[in-house]
């Protein structure tokens, strides 16, 4: 019998079967490069139209509105400030479109926010920002309003700002537990303790963001009875911790063991060959798991919803609610005037720019070391 | 079978493996006998197991390896153009170094894994070609009581013959051994070897070994690589130095390399 | 050469002088953060469990399953808390984007493992791993803006008014075209590479003598994958499935921009709805009063231990993949 006339009765059948699937499995391919794609290239196009000059250097600016019944800046007045929430809270109805315009915007939200703690010390924040009643949708705001003739004014710099500063004072506060957590692990990996921090920092890194900004809500928020800077960069540290330790521990592990060694045949103590030769030889390691981080965290929205709350103006104070750039990505993309439906995109740009910026880094960063070994 | 009248079962013409560019073993030709041992040996490096692997076209199943040239199963080319290599592989079998059992299955699945892809899925017709295999790889006394256990569990050696059995239960005419004994005991070894000898009466064997002594036991032909270090700009190279019967080979070797390996001199 | 040793030497012996028991401290040091660690996820489950102490107190776990949530109290009914729309809300829109994103992210490990010429593998790991790192506010706002406008002119809509009428999880009305629906679809995408890359990762963890053995019988490529790879590293594959499903099932960000944010339980999958880590972002900083805040908490606290749960198997079954072959496989 020939190799020819050998062939099973199901041999073409399988054939097809095996083209079939080979080729599934591109187009499995494509469906996740697709959206990437896309939304990569709608994030670059709207979002880099909305970079301008005065994007960056102004803060907000309430739209010029010139066909609309009422007047913005009515909101923005401190005095009106406590008549929304107290709006809100005695009419659980829907409230009619027209009268919810960017709901964030013009209130200052500071003196709010303090207003209505320091009018109710014992009790807990009430309704403060979007006037959204819970249970009702209230995302009827983007659409049916009328207002069409809005220039895009203002800029996002408080955002800007605020973002670095939450996430900075973040990655301060991580840092230290993140790289000698991670020291541990390296240091001592037969450790019980170690494995039990291993699972800690995949349970934090696997547990939903919110979460962080519950824990830090009720830590922080509802202590100091003020939304807070500080509070979101607590929030975000919970977030980061995890990826420093694991990424550290990574490379910590990557340095050869004869480096070590030589360090203590010299008769160096472990904590000194630690922190002179091997933290040293893994540097470019720790750091761009460190650039990881910071760029997880810049991204995190949820967290900072229920910790600084946001701003419409420049603030170092980290005791009161400050801007940051996802918040204005959230907030204007419901909003009804398309100028900041604009600066939505422009801070999802940046965002985005942020988060391929440092994953190109670290790639190539990782690439030239693994290259390197 | 077409074998039992040739005097040839393959034949190899100017056989040259490639690993991307570089040739690895310069042009081979070789008859292989119907019904023999015919052993692979040489130093590591030598391309004894890429010669090996083009015998079924197992080779180009590797990143960027190819081979030219022919290699004939009776008069067929089995690298002619409008040949399938899976069916190629039906009729040459292959057995590893390592001995391997397919981690989720059963002893009894390991072996039926073979004939399902070819359409068998008839219980019974199943159940006597596996009897029929085990008992040929000389391994249904161990196992006949345990054909639903995990084939992993099983102790090397015997997972070595599970492997044999598997080859065996598609029906090749030829059988190829890749270092089969490397990772196994002396007394699996023998079990091994007495294995090979007995499956000689239905099957053509050709089998690589590092071990001198093991293909001078068993084997009716031998064929000797060894590396030509300085042949081309791409590095080492393999080449066939002798391929005569195992006695002649052995005892009075042609070729001063082939004199200076089994005498322990070189590799 | 004997002069540098001396000194190194007397160095070393002052150091050590210096820093006696310097180990023992430094061990101590590391020990104290790498507890810390521990004390970030001891402290997220205390402060949760005792932030819901209230709403346990008054109600008791059943409000989990208490279908009503209005949160004020009106002349026609006192607040209510019952947690079922979220809580059903988060397990829909988890479950469709698992149903979508499993097969098609197994479908991408298969090929950047198996299938993709070497050249490609890196660059198109690289890529779907991206999808991982944009921050999910940006899948919130293509949504919102680009893909809820699609997906409903050319899907819900001509569903909800075709086989819709007669079907009812797939009626209409598609009101703004936020919903459920829409929420699990972008979620999929959210979850592809998670699933996708440790697919990846446990199937070229298979040794190749697994393939081969196939190979030589005759398969093709894909049986080998079929019956060899993917029956190896099954419990692995389920693992990423499982953290998969982990993150889908908290995500919040996209599901509070693209569910609608309604407590209201529809039958229909376009009609809005809500998830529990929605349901927490859009009414904690809001709540009405500290029985409303309780509940929001202990919707949260439900969501940290499934996804602790969650996290528990899947480590444990990725684990036991990577611990290698089973016992007795070699001599």
């Amino acid at each position: 019998m020939s190799i020819r006339t050998s062939a099973p009765a199901n041999y073409r059948g399988r054939k097809v079967t095996d083209t079939i699937m080979r080729g599934l499995s591109i187009v499995a391919t494509l469906i996740a490069i697709i959206p990437l794609i896309l939304i990569i290239g709608y994030v670059t196009i709207i979002g880099g139209g909305a970079i301008t000059t005065d994007f960056f250097t102004k803060t907000y600016e309430p739209p010029a509105v010139s066909d609309s019944g009422f007047n913005l800046g009515d909101l923005g007045a401190p005095a009106d400030a406590n008549a929304v929430p107290a709006d809100t809270n005695a009419a659980p109805t829907p409230i009619d479109p027209n009268a919810t315009p960017d709901p964030f915007a013009g209130i200052d939200l500071g003196a709010l926010t303090d207003a209505s703690v320091s009018a109710e010390p014992n009790a807990p924040p009430v309704v403060t920002d979007d006037g959204a009643v819970p249970g009702i949708n209230n995302d009827m705001g983007a659409e049916g309003t009328g207002v069409a003739e809005v220039t895009a004014t203002g800029g996002v710099l408080h955002a800007i700002i605020g973002t670095l500063l939450v996430t900075g004072m973040a990655l301060l506060i991580s840092l230290p537990i993140g790289i000698l957590a991670a020291i541990f692990l390296a240091e001592y990996p037969g450790n019980p303790v170690a494995t039990v921090v291993r699972f800690c920092t995949d349970l934090l890194s696997g547990s939903p963001s919110i979460i962080a900004g519950v824990v830090a809500y009720i830590l922080i928020v509802v202590q100091f009875k003020s939304f807070s800077a500080i509070a979101g960069a607590i929030s975000l540290t919970l977030l980061m911790v995890p990826t420093i330790v694991r990424t550290t521990e990574e490379v910590l592990k990557l340095v050869p063991e004869s480096v070590r060694e030589a360090a203590l045949a010299m008769g160096a103590p472990t904590w000194y060959s630690t922190f002179t030769v091997v933290v040293p030889t893994a540097i470019a390691g720790i750091v761009t798991g460190v650039m990881l981080a910071f760029a997880r965290g810049a991204g995190e929205t949820a967290p900072l919803i229920m910790t600084v709350l946001g701003s419409n103006n420049i603030s170092f104070d980290l005791l009161a609610p400050i801007a940051a750039l996802p918040l204005i990505t959230y907030r204007y993309t419901e909003s009804p005037y398309p100028g900041e439906n604009t600066q939505a995109w422009g801070a999802a740009f940046i965002l985005m720019m942020l988060v391929l910026l440092v994953n190109i880094l670290v790639r190539v960063a990782t690439r030239n070391r693994l290259q390197g070994r | 079978m077409t074998i039992e009248a040739s005097p040839v079962a393959m034949t190899i013409q100017q056989l040259k493996p490639f690993y991307g560019k570089r040739q690895a073993v310069k042009a081979v030709d070789m008859e292989i006998e119907p019904h023999k041992i015919t052993a692979i040996i040489g130093p590591s490096g030598c391309g004894k197991s890429t010669v090996l692997r083009c015998l079924n076209r197992m080779h180009e199943t590797v990143l960027n390896a190819r081979a030219e040239g022919e290699v004939r199963l009776g008069s067929e080319n089995i690298y002619a153009p409008d040949i399938d290599a899976s069916l190629v592989r039906r009729k040459i079998g292959m057995v590893f170094q390592q001995p391997v059992a397919l981690r989720t299955r059963s002893i009894f699945e390991n072996i039926a894994v073979g004939l399902r892809l070819g359409g068998i899925n008839n219980k019974a017709q199943l159940a006597e070609r596996v009897e029929q295999s085990l008992h040929a790889a000389a391994l249904w006394e161990e196992v006949k009581d345990k054909l639903n256990q995990a084939g992993a569990a099983l102790s090397g050696g015997q997972q070595q013959r599970l492997s044999i059995a598997r080859s065996i239960a598609v029906g090749p005419e030829v059988i190829l051994f890749d270092e089969p004994c490397s990772a196994l005991d002396p007394i699996s070894t023998l079990k091994i070897e007495e294995l090979l000898l007995e499956l000689r009466r239905d099957y053509t064997i050709i089998i690589v070994t590092h071990n001198m002594q093991q293909a001078a036991r068993i084997s009716d032909k031998t064929a000797v690589f060894m590396v030509d270090r300085d042949s081309n700009e791409h590095g080492p190279q393999g080449v066939l130095v002798e391929y005569r019967g195992t006695r002649e080979v052995f005892t009075n070797p042609q070729d001063s390399r082939t004199e200076d390996y089994i005498s322990g001199r070189v590799g | 050469m004997a002069q540098v040793q001396t000194t190194g030497e007397s160095f070393w012996q002052r150091l050590e002088r210096r820093t006696q028991h310097g180990d023992t401290l430094f061990w101590g040091l590391t020990l104290f953060f790498a507890l810390i660690v521990i004390g970030l996820v001891v402290a997220v489950g205390v402060v949760t469990y005792n932030g819901s102490a209230l709403i346990r107190e008054k109600v008791g776990w059943s409000f989990l399953f208490g279908t009503e949530w209005s949160p004020i109290d009106t002349d026609l009914a006192p607040a209510s808390f019952g947690a079922w729309p979220a809580i059903r809300g988060t397990l829909l829109s988890a479950g469709i984007a698992v149903m979508l994103a499993a097969p098609i992210a197994i479908g991408i490990g298969v090929f950047l493992a198996e299938i993709c010429p070497v050249r490609l593998r890196t660059p198109l790991s690289f890529m779907v791993e991206l999808l991982a790192a944009i921050p999910s506010v940006i899948y919130g706002v293509w949504g919102v803006i680009v893909f809820v406008p699609f997906f409903t002119d050319y899907f819900a809509t001509p569903i909800s008014e075709s086989v819709g009428a007669s079907i009812p999880w797939l009626a209409g009305p598609v009101a703004t075209g936020r919903g459920i629906m829409v929420a699990g679809i972008v979620l999929a995408i959210m979850i592809l590479p998670t699933i996708a890359a440790i697919t990846r990762d446990v199937l070229s963890l298979v040794p190749n003598t697994q393939r081969e053995v196939l190979l030589a019988l005759g398969a093709t490529r894909w049986e080998v994958i079929w019956q060899a790879v993917i029956p190896y590293s099954r419990a692995g594959i389920i693992g990423g499935v499982m953290l998969g499903l982990g993150r889908a099932l908290g995500e919040t960000m996209a599901a509070t921009m693209l569910i609608g944010n309604s407590t209201r339980i529809e039958e229909s999958i376009f009609a809005p709805g809500v998830t529990a880590a929605s349901l927490v972002a859009n009414e904690l900083t809001n709540a009405n009063g500290p029985l409303h805040e309780s509940a929001l908490i202990s919707v949260a606290l439900v969501l940290f231990a499934i996804t602790l749960l969650l996290n528990l198997a899947a480590r444990l079954l990725i684990w036991y993949v990577n611990r290698g072959p089973v016992r007795g496989g070699r001599v």
